[in-house]
Formats: C-alpha cells, structure tokens, sequence
C-alpha cells in the first residue's frame, strides 16, 4: 500500500530530496560559486520530470487516501509548471549573476515553491492543499525579496508575506467552516456533503476558500498585491511569478471548485463570472497609465487570469478544457514577453520604461517583430494564438449561459488592446530617444524567437495541447 | 489545380516571408529589390488569380474550388468562392500590383512596407474566400495589423492618432462579431459558412433584461454583425475612423483602404447578415436605409468643405458606400447587384482618385486644396486622368459608376421610395464636390509660384492608370462583364431570402414598407 502511495508521488520526492541536497551541498562547498551550475541542474531536472511525468503511464492514482492525486488534470498542470519553471530558471540566470543575484538558494528555493505547486494541483484534500500552498508561498516570499539591499524588493517581499498570510488565513477560516459541516477535508467527502441545497455554513467555507485561492490568482479584487511585487522584485523572478505559481493556483482553484464544490456549480459560479468581470476591466483600465513594463505585465496577467476564470465560470468540462489551454497560452506569451524585458537594459542597467523602447524596431527589426508577434497575441488578435486561448474561454463562457460575461470580456480586451498597442507603438513609430543597448544572449533571444514562432504556428496547429487538456478537463469534470 | 485558392492567398504572404529571411541591407539596391520582388509576387497572384476567374462556372450557384481541412479547436479551414465573392477576389489582385506599383518612390524602411502589403494581400483574400466563420474572423482581423502599422510607420504628421483610432475602432466592432460568431457555432453546432447559410436562426420574440427583442435571436446577431461591418464599411455615423486613416495613411494605404478593405464590410453584409438573418435583415433594413441616405446626404455636405483632397475623396466614399449598404438591404437582384457593381466600380474609381492625390502629393507634399490651381497648364495628361475619374464618381453614364448607381436606386426604388428620393440627390451632391474639386485644383491660372515647374505624369504613372481607365471604361460601357457572373448567385440569394421571408412568423413581415 505505502509502496504504492510512494511510487504516486516519487516526482514530488524526487524534486524535494533533489532541493535538500542541493542545499546542503552547496553550503558545504562552493556556495554562490556554484549557484550558476545549480540553476542549470535545476531546470534539466525539471525538464527531466517534465518528461517523466508527461510520458508516463496515464490513468487515475489515489495515494494517502485520497489526499493526492494522480490524474490526467494533475499531469497536464504539473508538465506546465516544470516546463515554464526551468524556462525561466534558465532565462534568468545570466541577469541574476551579472547583477550579483545568483545565490544557491534561488535554484532551491524555486526547486521548493515547485514541490509545493505540484502538491496543490494534486490535492485532494484540504490539508493537503493547504501543505502545497504554504510549501510554494514560503518559498515565493523568500525569492521576492532575493534582492536584500533593495528598498523596493524587500517591499515586495514583505507587501507579498502579509497579503499573502492573510489570504491564507481566508483560506483557512474557509477550509476550517468547511470541515465543520462536511465532517471531512477530503474533497470526495465534501462533495457529497455539498449537492442539492449545501447547509449554508458549507457555502461561506466555499466563499473564503475561493477568496484565499483569488488572492494566488490574483484575481480582483484580490490583486493588490501583484503590481507591487511585480515591479519590486528583480525581473526574473516576476517572470517566474508571471507563470508557473499562475498555472498552480488556478489549477488548484479548477480542482477545488469542482473536485470539492462540483455539486453546486451554481453557488461558485456567480463568484467567479463576477471576479472574472472586474479581473478584465480593472486589468485592462488600469494598464493604460503603466510606463513601467513590469506593472503593466502585472495588470496584464491581472486581466488573463480574467479570462481564464471565465473558462472555469462556465462550470463544465469544457470550460476546463478552456481554462487549461488558455493557461498553456497564457504562460507561454508571458516567457517570451519576460525574455525580452530581461533583454532590455541601457549601460548594464535594467531598463523597464516603456518610451525606452522608442524605435526599438529600427535597431533591432528581428527582435521587435517577435515581440510585435506577442503584444498581438496577447492583446488576442488573430492570426496569433492568444486569440485561440479567448475563443475557447469564449466559446465556454456562451455554451454555460454566460453570454453577458463574454461580451464583457470582448469589450475588455478591445480596452487592454490599447497598451499592447502602446508598445508596439513605440517600437515602431517613436521618436528618436536613447537607444536600448544591445544585449546579445542568444538564450534569451532563443526563448523570444521561439516563442514567437509558437505563437504564429499554434495557430496552424496547438502541439497536441487541446487533446491533452480535453483529457485532463474530463478527469476532472465527471 | 485542387488548391488555386490556397496558392493564390498564400502566394503574397510566401513572398513576404522571402523578403524577410532572405532580403539583407537597406541600401539603394536592397530597396530596389524589395520593390521587384513585392511587384513580381503581386503580379503573379493576379495572372494565378485569372485561372480562377476562367474555371468560374457562373451558371453554378455553390461554392466552387473549396478546399477543406481540419485545423485548430475543432475548426476547419475551409475556402472556397461562389458568384458573389469571386470578383472581389479578383479585384484585390487586380489593384495590389498597381498599389506595389505607385509606392515606387517609398524610400524608408522599403522592406519592410512590402512585406506589410503583401501579408495584407493575402489576409484581404483570405476573407473574400474563407468559408468558415472563425476563419473569416481571423483574416478580418488580422488585417487590422498590417494596416496599423503602414499607416503608423509610413503615414502623415499625425499618423499615431489615426493609427491607434483605425485600429481600436475596428476592433470594438470586431469583437461583438465574434460573440455573434460563437453564438452561432453554439446555435447551429457547426462553423461551416455553406451550413449556417441553410440553417435557420431563431427568430421568436423575447425579453431580454426586460427589452423585447423582436426577430429574436437573429436581431441579436444581426446587430453584432452590424457593429462590425457598419464600422468597416463605414457607415455613417461610425465613419469617423475613415477620413483620419486615409488623410494619414501613405498613398499606397488609402488605395488599398479605399478599394479593398472598405469592401469586406459590403461582403460581409452578403455573406453574413443578409442570408443568415433574413428576417432581421427585413425587420432592420429601415434603419439601414436611413443611416445610408443620411450617410449619403450629409457626408456629401462635409466632403464639400473640405480642405484637404484626400479627406474630400475620404467622405465621398462615405457616401458612395452609402449606396452600396442601401443596395445590399433592399434585398431584390437590381439591389444587390446593384451594390456589388458599385463595390466593385467603387474600387477602381477611389482607388485611381486617391492614386491621383498622390502623383501630385509626391510632388509638392501637400494636400490642400489650396496649394493648387490652374494646373491644366503644366499638367495635361494628368488633367485629363482627373477629370475622367471625377466624372466616374460623379456617376457620369458611359463609366462603371453609373451603373452600380443606377441599379441600386433602381433596387430601392421598389422598396422605399422616400429613401430613394433622398438617395438620389447624392448624385447632384457629389458633382458638386468632384467639379467644384476639379475647379479648384486643375483650373483657372497658374498663378502659385511653387507650381510654374511641376511636371507631368512620367510614364510609369501613366502605365498605373491606364489599367484603371479601361476597367472603368469597359465596366460602364458592357456591364454584363460583372452582371453576368454575379447575376446567378445573387438570383439565388434573393430567392432565399424571399422563401425564408416567407415562412417567417408575421412580426418580421411589417417593416419593411
């Protein structure tokens, strides 16, 4: 039996062993010498377990229980969150030792907070979640705030540790309402207890666990905190932020809401349609006065997470199936946008104004075409494949009855357009100014060109990724 | 020849690419060889483009040489041209040679500005063939891209304006259609636009926070529909973005905008709203009257005070597609046909009109009305270009304008008399902005001192027009050319029309009389 719990979760032992030893290791040898090697360990582990988990046999493991989980949901999540870790791990790593960032606990660190995301997206349990997210939140306060002489890091880290440990105390409170009247933290208990007319104790447990979970998601009006600590934290690390902790929490909240609260859809999904709504709006309105590239990345994924909710609004399978794609999408864009951000600098100095960028294109056509290719997908216009991601949530949104939030969302993305647009207009069309310098890594150059190219030829063909989250969405949603 | 529609569309966009990955350096032969290889692709999906127009089988109402695969989200990519679309298709690579042609003394970022031509070459093709809904959208859109960034990057001194407007204004129309769009794969399970052209949307009254909708859900997509395609034709009053994008956009961009781009919004018309939604169409087609007669009568009026050239001929396409929409709704063969001759006439007119701001705007950079005068004396050959192609917007018999013109008021006629008396003082309107133009820039003295050494069109000018002037010319005087093709098609399309009008419930018959 405990063979079998074991063999479930040896992804997640492996990674946890792999961060213990490598902490060890690395303060009893080389420390911050061998930090540089340990980031490239890292993320070939991730990609190694990437590998593992996303070949391996398919079908449905329960261990300790019932309190992890091993599901088609679950893989699609985890491969996700490795891959765009060790994407960013990798990006990141000759900005951070170049500024004097690279310690040995960051590769650990991230190493960690993954552990802790691979546990939420498995949960199945509340206990169990809870471990997950404190697990990966702990570890994402520390990182934020990697950069100790920075006024503003630490700001971000301490601004990051108190809104977080509110939220967790919402969620807490919620999980705690929750077990007081389902009798049980696993989920396949509380669904039982929560179909037909749920007690309505049950239903403010649900309130606060989905307000605890908003807050990862950054989902309004539970956002605060993200524009801080994207801008106060050094950039590859709110690129990390951006994406793989993204895909954890709204996995987990996907998990939650129907693995838990399946039964009564209709009580969580006017929550969720309505900060789906406010999420778009507010991401899209609040971005227009951003000239700083990594805040307005934050409403950006503000207004994402926005429509990626939509998916998980409309309650069905396919809305999952939604929900996953446009995650995959989501975090695939945001890796490219972040490779360039990491690129832009001026005398060895970060740069993150957007007018920095004016007649960027005339230097450099290759590279602002790629990103030209990524604001446009962002922004959703077709050809490119963040118009797919919105289609899908679209298409979820309508066939679930929710014609009036997919109009919302249109209009919304017509608004968050406009500072897409911006920067493309800046690029193309500003003034002469000072120059960006050129920064020549080819690996971040590698990731904005390929991920470009994804997004041109994701349009042709998704890479397999819709029938992988269909079968995901179908594991989930029974 | 099993993929002609996919070798044609792609043609210019596989150009495109080689311009990009292959093409290096800005220097003077780099810039000429951009310009080569941007004219030899165009000219080639013209000469491609005529084998379709030569295996068309008019007398068959369906679509012809469709190509079907399956693509992403459970979508299909799927062309295909029927009578109403094949000329349109043969009209945008008809003109871009030309538009390549007349950008001949482009000397910034050239690269760059033909690649962006020939992407918007192949995504204007690939709406006029697409046949599926999410398809169509894609190239509707993406079209959006190219043109925010030739009129941005290449355009006048307040581009960025006219760019972010082009682009935003579009898009919020755009996007209503694309729920429209997903309801309607929600309504009909499918997005196959041959399909959804034989399948029934509902059109039963009722309330939605607590309006009554009468005509149903096929009011509801029909307004999405509207909000998009009323932007891009533009009809009044969302023509605002028109006289900006053009009076900013380089000379080959108005072209373009003026002859092809302006034209999705009338085809859409016929390809989405008026088959699809009949009954709306009849329930709505009042309110499409007058916002065209309006359209038609007080844009007219604002081309006359105009200053700028550009912006004048801007506002007189306003008003010309004000007869197109009329057209298109009155939903009988003279009207539709009607419409799609004007469309197409409406191409080579603007089209040459704007060309023709542009041989003397690269001469003395400047629009204005005013700069000029008397420049018969020096210019007599492009006097008599001119003059030719304003007497064709004036609707002079004898030029395509005439007729598509004609035809349509003789559509609304039948439909709404009041709204064809309204119409029909737009002719008058509009000789007197072209002639009162003419006069004002052509005749009189020479007096300007900048003007005594301007020169006359050189030959390559001369080739550019000439091509217009006998299209024009030969649509005027054999308009069967057009009619011909399109006639089936649209006989089909108004009988459907009229069947489905038929078995409808009696709320949507009152309207339209």
């Amino acid at each position: 039996m405990i063979q079998a719990d074991l063999n479930t979760i040896a992804p997640e032992i492996i990674l946890s062993i792999y961060a213990m030893v490598a902490l060890v290791g690395a303060v009893y040898t080389g420390k911050d010498k061998i930090a540089g090697p340990l980031v490239w360990l890292t993320a070939g582990l991730f990609v190694l377990l990437a590998a593992w988990i996303g070949l391996g046999s398919g079908g449905t493991h329960d261990a300790f229980g019932g309190m992890f989980k091993d599901d088609a949901f679950a893989r699609f999540a985890k491969v996700t969150i490795l891959v765009s870790g060790a994407a960013v791990l990798v990006m990141g790593q000759d900005y951070m030792s170049r500024r004097n960032l690279l310690r040995f606990e960051y590769p650990v660190l991230v190493s960690l907070s993954v552990v802790g995301m691979m546990m939420m997206v498995s949960a199945g349990d509340l206990m169990a979640l809870y471990m997950g997210l404190e697990l990966q939140s702990l570890a994402l306060y520390v990182v934020a705030s990697l950069r100790r002489d920075s006024v503003r890091s630490t700001e971000a880290g301490m601004k990051y540790f108190v809104l977080g440990a509110l939220s967790s105390g919402l969620l807490l409170y919620g999980a705690s309402l929750t077990y007081g009247y389902a009798g049980t933290t696993l989920f396949s208990g509380i669904i039982d207890a929560a179909s037909g007319n749920a007690p309505l104790g049950l239903l403010f447990g649900l309130v606060f666990v989905t307000a605890g979970l908003a807050f990862k998601v950054s989902a309004v009006p539970f956002h605060m905190w993200t524009p801080d600590v994207y801008e106060g934290a050094p950039t590859p690390i709110t690129a990390f932020f951006a994406t793989a902790p993204k895909m954890a929490a709204m996995a987990l909240l996907a998990r939650v809401l129907h693995d838990a609260f399946g039964g009564v859809v209709g009580d969580w999904q006017q929550i969720i349609a309505l900060m789906a709504v406010l999420s778009m709006f507010l991401g899209a309105v609040a971005a227009i006065g951003q000239t700083n590239i990594k805040r307005l990345m934050a409403y950006s994924s503000i207004a994402h997470m926005g429509f990626a909710l939509m998916g998980l609004a409309a309650g069905t399978a396919f809305g999952v199936q939604a929900l996953l794609i446009y995650m995959v999408i989501y975090v695939t864009m945001n890796v490219g946008t972040f490779a360039f951000i990491l690129t832009m600098e001026r005398d060895g100095e970060p740069v993150t104004d957007i007018a920095s960028l004016n007649l960027f294109a005339r230097a450099h056509p290759g590279r602002a075409m790629a990103v030209l290719f990524l604001m446009f997908s962002l922004a959703g216009v077709p050809p490119f494949l963040g118009f797919f991601g919105k289609f899908y949530v679209l298409r979820a949104a309508y066939d679930a009855g929710l014609g009036w939030l997919a109009v919302a969302g249109v209009i919304a993305s017509v608004i968050g357009a406009f500072y897409y647009l911006r920067i493309v207009y800046y690029m193309y069309f500003g003034e002469e100014g000072a120059h960006l310098d050129t920064n020549k890594s080819p690996i971040l150059w590698g990731f904005l060109v390929a991920t470009a190219a994804v997004m041109l030829i994701g349009s042709a063909w998704m890479f397999g990724v819709e029938g992988a989250a269909e079968a995901a969405a179908a594991t989930l949603v029974n | 020849m099993d993929n002609l529609l996919s070798i044609v569309t792609f043609l210019p966009a596989l150009a495109a690419l080689i311009l990009a990955v292959f093409l290096r350096g800005s220097d003077a032969a780099a810039n000429r060889n951009a310009k080569w290889v941007a004219l030899i692709a165009t000219a080639l999906t013209f000469l491609v483009s005529l084998f379709i127009l030569a295996e068309f089988d008019p007398a068959n109402t369906g679509f012809q040489f469709v190509e079907e695969r399956a693509w992403v989200a459970g979508l299909k990519y799927k062309m295909g041209v029927d009578g109403i679309s094949v000329l349109f298709v043969l009209l945008t690579t008809f003109m871009m040679p030309l538009v390549i042609a007349a950008s001949w003394n482009v000397e910034t970022r050239v690269k760059e500005y033909m690649i962006a031509f020939l992407l918007l070459e192949t995504l204007m093709l690939g709406v006029f063939m697409a046949l599926d809904l999410v398809l169509f959208y894609v190239f509707f859109e993406a079209g959006l891209i190219p043109m925010f960034l030739i009129i941005g990057i290449w355009g006048g001194a307040n581009r960025i304006y006219a760019s972010f407007k082009f682009f935003l204004y579009t898009f919020l129309g755009s996007v209503l259609m694309l729920v429209a769009m997903v309801a309607m794969y929600a309504d009909a399970g499918t997005t196959d636009i041959p399909t959804l052209l034989t399948h029934q949307f509902g059109s039963e009254t009722f309330s939605l926070f607590g309006m009554q909708i009468v005509g149903g859900m096929q009011t509801l997509l029909f307004l999405a529909f509207f909000a998009s395609l009323a932007v891009k034709m533009p009809m009044w009053p969302v023509h605002t973005w028109l006289p900006d994008a053009h009076v900013q956009a380089p000379t080959a961009g108005s072209v373009v905008l003026a002859a092809i781009l302006l034209k999705m919004g009338g085809y859409g018309f016929l390809r989405f709203s008026l088959p699809m939604f009949p009954i709306a169409s009849d329930l709505l087609a009042p309110m499409v009257f007058w916002l065209s007669a309006i359209a038609i009568v007080y844009t007219s009026l604002v081309a006359l005070v105009q200053e700028d050239m550009k912006k004048l001929i801007a506002y007189s396409s306003v008003a010309h597609m004000g007869y197109v929409t009329m057209g298109i709704f009155a939903a009988n063969q003279q009207g539709v046909d009607g419409a799609i001759f004007q469309m197409i006439s409406h191409g080579f007119i603007s089209g040459a009109l704007f060309l023709c701001v542009g041989v003397i705007y690269d001469r003395m950079h400047t629009r204005e009305i005013d700069a000029y005068g008397g420049l018969v004396n020096r210019m007599p050959a492009y006097a008599l270009i001119f003059m030719f192609f304003t007497m064709a917007n004036v609707g002079l018999p004898g030029t395509s304008g005439f007729i598509g013109e004609f035809l349509v008021l003789m559509g609304i006629f039948q439909v709404n008399t009041w709204v064809a008396v309204v119409a029909a003082s737009g002719v008058i309107f509009s000789a007197c902005y072209a002639l009162w133009l003419y006069r004002r820039v052509m005749l009189g003295d020479l007096i300007k001192e900048s003007l005594k050494t301007i020169r006359d069109m050189t030959s390559r000018e001369k080739a550019i027009f000439a091509p217009l002037v006998v299209m024009t010319l030969l649509l005027g005087v054999y308009p069967a050319l057009v009619t011909d093709i399109i006639g089936p098609s649209v006989e089909a399309l108004v009988s459907n029309i009229d069947t489905a009008l038929a078995h409808a419930p009696a709320a949507g018959m009152t309207a339209s009389h």
